[in-house]
């Protein structure tokens, strides 16, 4: 990039951050940016999306409808399997969460648009509300009988010292490898596009092989964005079962 | 979770309905093959579930040893003491996540909820 100056296109050009409005409180940046942009208009996409196929209730769904109560459906069936009917009151979280990281990540997949869930500040964000939550949660329903979550059972007590560490780091490891496994996914699945898509142009008439490619990874890209919304959505299901059934 | 309790003038209607979900049901009574086919996936996202567990045990290893060395003034011994934690912890992770434990901390097997809760969910839909 630096020797070739700004004509060539950076693959990482895609993930940079532009103010549109530049708003400035105190010494914090809160500007309105693209990835701000691209976060409401999933929000506003989600609410239309949903406000339209349940504002007209009909008892033989129409496709609209059908397709609304089919994502509804299918986090309630991933709560009640992974959760028990002890799950149903978090189901508003676990389905806001999926469907804001399912339609991030499907709005990355337009040409010129912005994937916000390629930002590890994003992402992390989500998981480490995710984390606090289960935790105080963990902590509402146990109380101090919570701690004993980082005592693996039947340990003998002269290893706890050595066992209890590695449990709380392994404990403290899942909003870090929640978050960086959303965010290197799409980082690494957009960059990989760009670098091949950069290769049709240069290669002249055997650029057709990296454009099959190109074509073929698009496939693979879509199936990773709703692949990693499952795998958020299923993990804060677990998590929230490990706080609400302690062993 | 999905039927809508109310008592409406469509009895058979409700019974039909339940009488479908329960033949559904025993088609997939292995719902864990479900939660399997999603916990092994593809290779790829396998080997990126592992990759970012280890990573990220080490990384929270490292970062506690680095801020407590920094706080205590031990310089590096709590780093490598928190490393080797921290690897261990990866290692956990990963055992974890290939010994069906599932994703999560802890040692119960995931995939099926604790007994109890399940019983619950059977009883209520017996009573219907």
């Amino acid at each position: 990039m630096a020797e070739n100056g700004h004509q060539q296109h950076s693959p990482l050009e895609q993930f940079e951050i532009r103010e549109i409005v530049p708003i400035h409180l105190g010494g914090l940046d809160i500007s309105f940016t693209n990835s701000s942009l691209m976060m409401v208009i999933a929000v506003v996409l989600i609410s239309v999306f949903l406000v339209m196929g349940i504002g007209r209730g009909a008892t033989v769904p129409g496709r609209w409808q059908s397709a609304a109560e089919l994502s509804y459906d299918f986090i309630a069936g991933l709560i009640r399997d992974t959760v028990g009917p002890g799950g149903r009151p978090y189901f508003p979280l676990v389905f806001s969460l999926f469907m804001f990281v399912l339609v991030g990540n499907l709005l990355g997949m337009l040409p010129y648009s912005f994937t916000f869930t390629s930002h590890i500040a994003v992402t992390f964000v989500l998981a480490a509300v995710v984390f606090i939550l289960v935790t105080i949660l963990g902590f509402v329903k146990h109380g101090l009988h919570f701690f004993t979550f980082f005592v693996p059972p039947g340990s003998p007590v002269y290893m706890w010292p050595l066992l209890i560490p590695i449990e709380i780091i392994s404990y403290l490891s899942r909003p870090v490898s929640l978050s960086v496994r959303l965010f290197a996914n799409m980082l690494a699945g957009h960059t990989l596009l760009k670098v091949i898509a950069g290769f049709i142009a240069l290669l002249g008439v055997v650029g057709i092989l990296p454009f099959a490619l190109v074509v073929a990874l698009t496939g693979l890209e879509i199936l990773i964005a709703f692949l990693q919304a499952y795998v958020f959505a299923i993990l804060t299901c677990l998590y929230i079962n490990d706080a609400l059934h302690l062993h | 979770m999905t039927e809508p309790e109310s008592p409406n003038p469509h009895k058979d209607f409700d019974s039909r309905l339940r009488a479908a979900r329960d033949e559904q049901d025993k088609g997939k009574k292995s719902s864990k093959s479900k939660d399997d086919a999603a916990k092994s996936g593809s290779g790829l996202g396998l080997a990126f579930r592992i990759t970012s567990d280890i990573v990220a045990a080490l990384a929270v290893g490292v970062v506690i040893g680095v801020l407590l060395d920094r706080w205590l003034g031990t310089s590096p011994w709590l780093l490598i003491v928190f490393f080797i934690f921290g690897s261990a912890a990866g290692i956990l992770n990963v055992f974890r996540t290939m010994e069906g434990y599932g994703y999560a901390a802890g040692y119960r097997k995931t995939g099926a909820p604790p007994k109890p809760g399940a019983d619950d969910e059977a009883n209520k839909r017996n009573k219907q």
